[in-house]
């Protein structure tokens, strides 16, 4: 026993060293991305150039200065203001380690474009700002068909062959699409024709006073996102989780507990599901990184306040401390997300425990 | 080789296979057609745009074969041309050196709907300086409306009837091309019957005078236009190809490059595999959409830059994984440590014995992500990061989104595009998911 958890530990820390540096690297990409590979900077400073130029020729108290003390005077104010805000130093190694350095330590700075919806220009405000809403929509969608496809492919698996196991494999080619175009269907369908449901956005025009009447509006412009979601891998979802329990649903062990005249449902919860749970929980904690990918079209689509669209209202803005945000915090989620994986995996998978110091060549 | 003929002789077996090549086969039927029928350079000019090209194409125009579920037909666009014969056109010389031109465009109008627009063109040949036309517009009920008393016209001129705001005020405020065509009787529906523009100018004898009275109308080709009048059949054909060779492209080469890594990876063990390994966790992290958005904003939208792109960032993908697991298998079995005996070298043992061995197993993996990067192509063009030149699909639905289709009722707009990349992607997605069955016997029994 006392081996067992040395072991786990000792690939648990060594396992978690290696997920911090693959943050690091990824976060680093995107510092370089995100700056265009330092050409950016050239852009702030020549912007930065205008503006002290602009405010010194504005001020009447310079306005008998000779040009030439002039330029100086703007040289020397744009030499500080660079100097402030450390750009006076090159890109290549030092900035860029820098950017990286504080995004590591989440020390998201201030924006240069964006601004939350409270007036803060602190990246992390506006971060927190959005998080919720992404959370409360992606959480919402992804837990719904994530039970509903694991009961529902629970339930045809034992009616194998079924009308409606045929019907569910048939319909598996529809999960081809993604979220965002069963998003603008249903735009079309219960926004356009049937004008049932509100195109997209968080709430009502005139703000609802109550609270009650606010989560209400919310809800409502929840409905036809969710359901762009849970669309979009629905079929898929039920084929391969079906396919999966009939797999281990032929092992011998099961057919002994059949013979042994178990219920059904004994079988499903100890037979069944107890050997298929790692892999159960691993393909719902890595729901956390298709969400990502789907988020920011589907937000955009849907007008939906969340981090996704944040990220590619940034994008547009050449907002790049908040794309580095955002990318840095789910750097570390997903990190997280992995690391939590093996753990579950060497927690309920008796055979990755046990294999993990032996078997490696 | 004769695993595989009997393989596919049972394929008869799967109807939905069939189904999913025949899907494929008739994309790939419209791709060489298209590519055919409209040459490159003529796709991109048409879907450039611009007066000359698509100056002549209503807009917004819903396809002509939405008549057919319509009891209240939708106008056509009507074009009389005098440079090209139609009409009346006489010229009486005056003797001081000018003659007098007197241009009649008759044509017929056959519905109860209002055109959208209406605009006519004059050319003046041979002249230096521009000369006064008069323009007046005569109703099938006998009546006579003075358009313009003297419109100045040089060598290529247009005047956009419907934007008259002084003919608009005389028309008692509503705009020309209804208030020029209403019916008397019931101003809510326009009435039938020939029409006829007349223009008479007195131009000098040298010069030749040329009007083309365009009539906007509702309906247009069998794909209808967008907002700027380009016709959607353009797109719609050239879409085919493009989502095609990006989606297969974009497929094989993750595919087949993720493949052969993993070959290597799981054979070598070691440093080589270790490193693939580190790559494939680190690539895990980068999330692909982000730094895709990230390079079209900042370097460059080009679809193959893209493709290049998109398959690097896959290549090392989740894939990997699974790929790795099934190699580490296979290198096991006893064929392999023979082929060891007898001195093979290690690019023959991973080309000849290893990767022969698991491909067919993968096969389905390769034909079911096809429909994905179609669907990202679309995905960011969406984002507004479509090739700028290309007509595709996602661009085609990008337009419709941003210029609010769906909230005006051009539902045409966006579902063309749509239903095509659904019908297209869901025929990659039956032919992997058959495939998957025919070539994984694991499944087939279940």
């Amino acid at each position: 026993m006392r081996s067992t958890i040395t072991t786990l530990v000792r690939m648990a820390a060594s396992r978690a060293v290696f997920l911090l540096l693959a943050v690091i690297v990824g976060v680093y990409l995107t510092v370089v991305i995100a700056n265009m590979g330092g050409e950016l900077d050239k852009v702030r400073a020549d912007q930065i150039r205008q503006e002290v130029a602009l405010s010194v020729l504005q001020n009447p108290v310079y306005r008998q200065l000779p040009p030439d003390e002039l330029q100086a005077l703007v040289d020397a104010l744009v030499q500080t203001e660079l100097h402030k805000l450390g750009m006076d130093q090159p890109f290549f190694p030092k900035r860029s380690f820098t950017y990286l350095r504080n995004a590591m330590q989440l020390q998201l700075g201030w924006a240069e474009g964006t601004m939350s919806d409270a007036g803060s220009r602190q990246v992390r405000f506006i971060l927190l700002e959005r998080l919720p809403y992404t959370l409360a929509l992606f959480g919402t969608a992804n837990l719904l068909l994530f039970f509903l496809t694991l009961f529902i492919a629970l339930f045809l698996s034992r009616r194998y062959g079924s009308f409606l196991d045929k019907l569910t494999i048939a319909l598996a080619p529809s999960s081809a699409a993604p979220g965002w175009f069963y998003g603008l269907f249903l735009i079309l369908i219960f926004a356009a024709v049937l004008r049932l449901l509100p195109w997209g956005g968080l709430v009502d025009a005139p703000i609802p006073e109550t609270t009650l009447g606010y989560a209400l509006s919310i809800a409502k412009h929840m409905i036809l996102p969710t359901a762009a979601v849970v669309m979009s891998t629905f079929f898929a979802n039920i084929y391969a989780w079906r396919t999966f329990f009939l797999i281990y649903s032929s092992e011998d062990y099961v057919e002994l507990a059949r013979a042994k005249g178990l219920s059904s449902r004994a079988i499903d919860m100890r037979y069944i599901l107890r050997p298929t749970l790692p892999p159960i929980i691993a393909n719902f904690l890595l729901v956390l990184i298709t969400m990502w990918m789907g988020m920011i079209v589907l937000e955009t689509v849907f007008q939906w306040p969340g981090l996704g669209r944040a990220f590619y209202a940034a994008i547009q803005l050449n907002d790049t401390p908040v794309i580095i945000g955002i990318i840095v915090i789910f750097g570390y989620l997903l990190a997280a997300t992995v690391f939590l994986l093996d753990f579950v995996y060497a927690i309920a998978d008796p055979r990755v425990r046990i294999g993990a110091g032996g078997e490696r060549r | 080789m004769r695993n595989w003929l009997t393989g596919l002789k049972g394929l008869r077996r799967y109807p939905s296979l069939i189904a999913g090549i025949a899907v494929i086969v008739i994309f790939v039927g419209v791709s060489i057609y298209a590519v055919i029928a409209i040459p490159y350079s003529q796709a991109l000019t048409l879907w450039r745009g611009g007066p000359d090209v698509t100056g002549d194409n209503p807009r917004n125009a819903a396809p002509v074969w939405f008549n057919l579920f319509t009891s209240d037909k939708l106008p056509r666009t009507i074009i009389v041309n005098s440079a090209e014969g139609m009409g009346t056109k006489t010229e009486q010389m005056l003797g001081n050196g000018t003659k007098q031109v007197d241009i009649t465009l008759p044509f017929q109008y056959t519905w109860n709907r209002f055109p959208k627009d209406l605009r006519l063109y004059t050319e003046l040949a041979n002249a230096t300086d521009p000369v006064p036309i008069s323009v007046s517009w005569l109703t099938p009920s006998g009546r006579t409306i003075l358009l313009k008393e003297s419109l100045l016209s040089r060598s290529s001129d247009a005047y956009y009837i419907s934007q008259d705001q002084a003919l608009r005020a005389r028309l008692s405020g509503v705009f020309p091309h209804v208030g020029l065509l209403a019916d008397p009787q019931n101003q809510g529906k326009a009435l039938k019957g020939n029409y006829q523009l007349v223009l008479t100018a007195q131009v000098p004898e040298t010069a030749a005078l040329d009007a083309k009275l365009v009539v906007y109308g509702a309906v247009y080709g069998l794909a209808g236009t967008d907002y700027r009048g380009r016709d959607l059949m353009t797109p719609i054909l050239w879409g085919a190809p493009i989502a095609i060779i990006f989606g297969v492209l974009a497929a094989v080469g993750t595919g087949v490059l993720t493949f052969i890594l993993s070959a290597i990876g799981s054979w070598k063990g070691g440093w080589t595999d270790r490193i693939f390994q580190w790559i494939t966790q680190v690539n895990l992290i980068v999330p692909l959409l982000p730094v895709l958005i990230m390079i079209g904003y900042l370097y460059t939208r080009s679809i193959w830059a893209m493709l290049g792109l998109v398959i690097a960032l896959n290549i090392f993908s989740s894939n990997m994984v699974t790929n790795r697991a099934m190699f580490l298998q296979a290198k096991e079995a006893p064929y392999i440590e023979a082929a060891q005996a007898y001195g093979a070298s290690n690019f023959r043992i991973i080309f000849r014995y290893l990767i022969p061995r698991i491909a067919p197993t993968l096969l389905p993996q390769f034909v079911l992500i096809v429909p994905t990067f179609v669907f990202l192509e679309a995905t960011l063009a969406v984002l507004g990061l479509g090739d700028p030149v290309l007509p595709t699909w996602g661009k085609v639905l990008n337009d419709a989104f941003s210029q609010g289709a769906l909230y005006q009722g051009h539902f045409y707009w966006f579902l063309e595009p749509a239903l095509l990349l659904m019908v297209l992607g869901v025929g990659f997605s039956l032919m992997g998911y058959s495939l998957d069955r025919v070539f994984n016997p694991r499944l087939r029994s279940v």
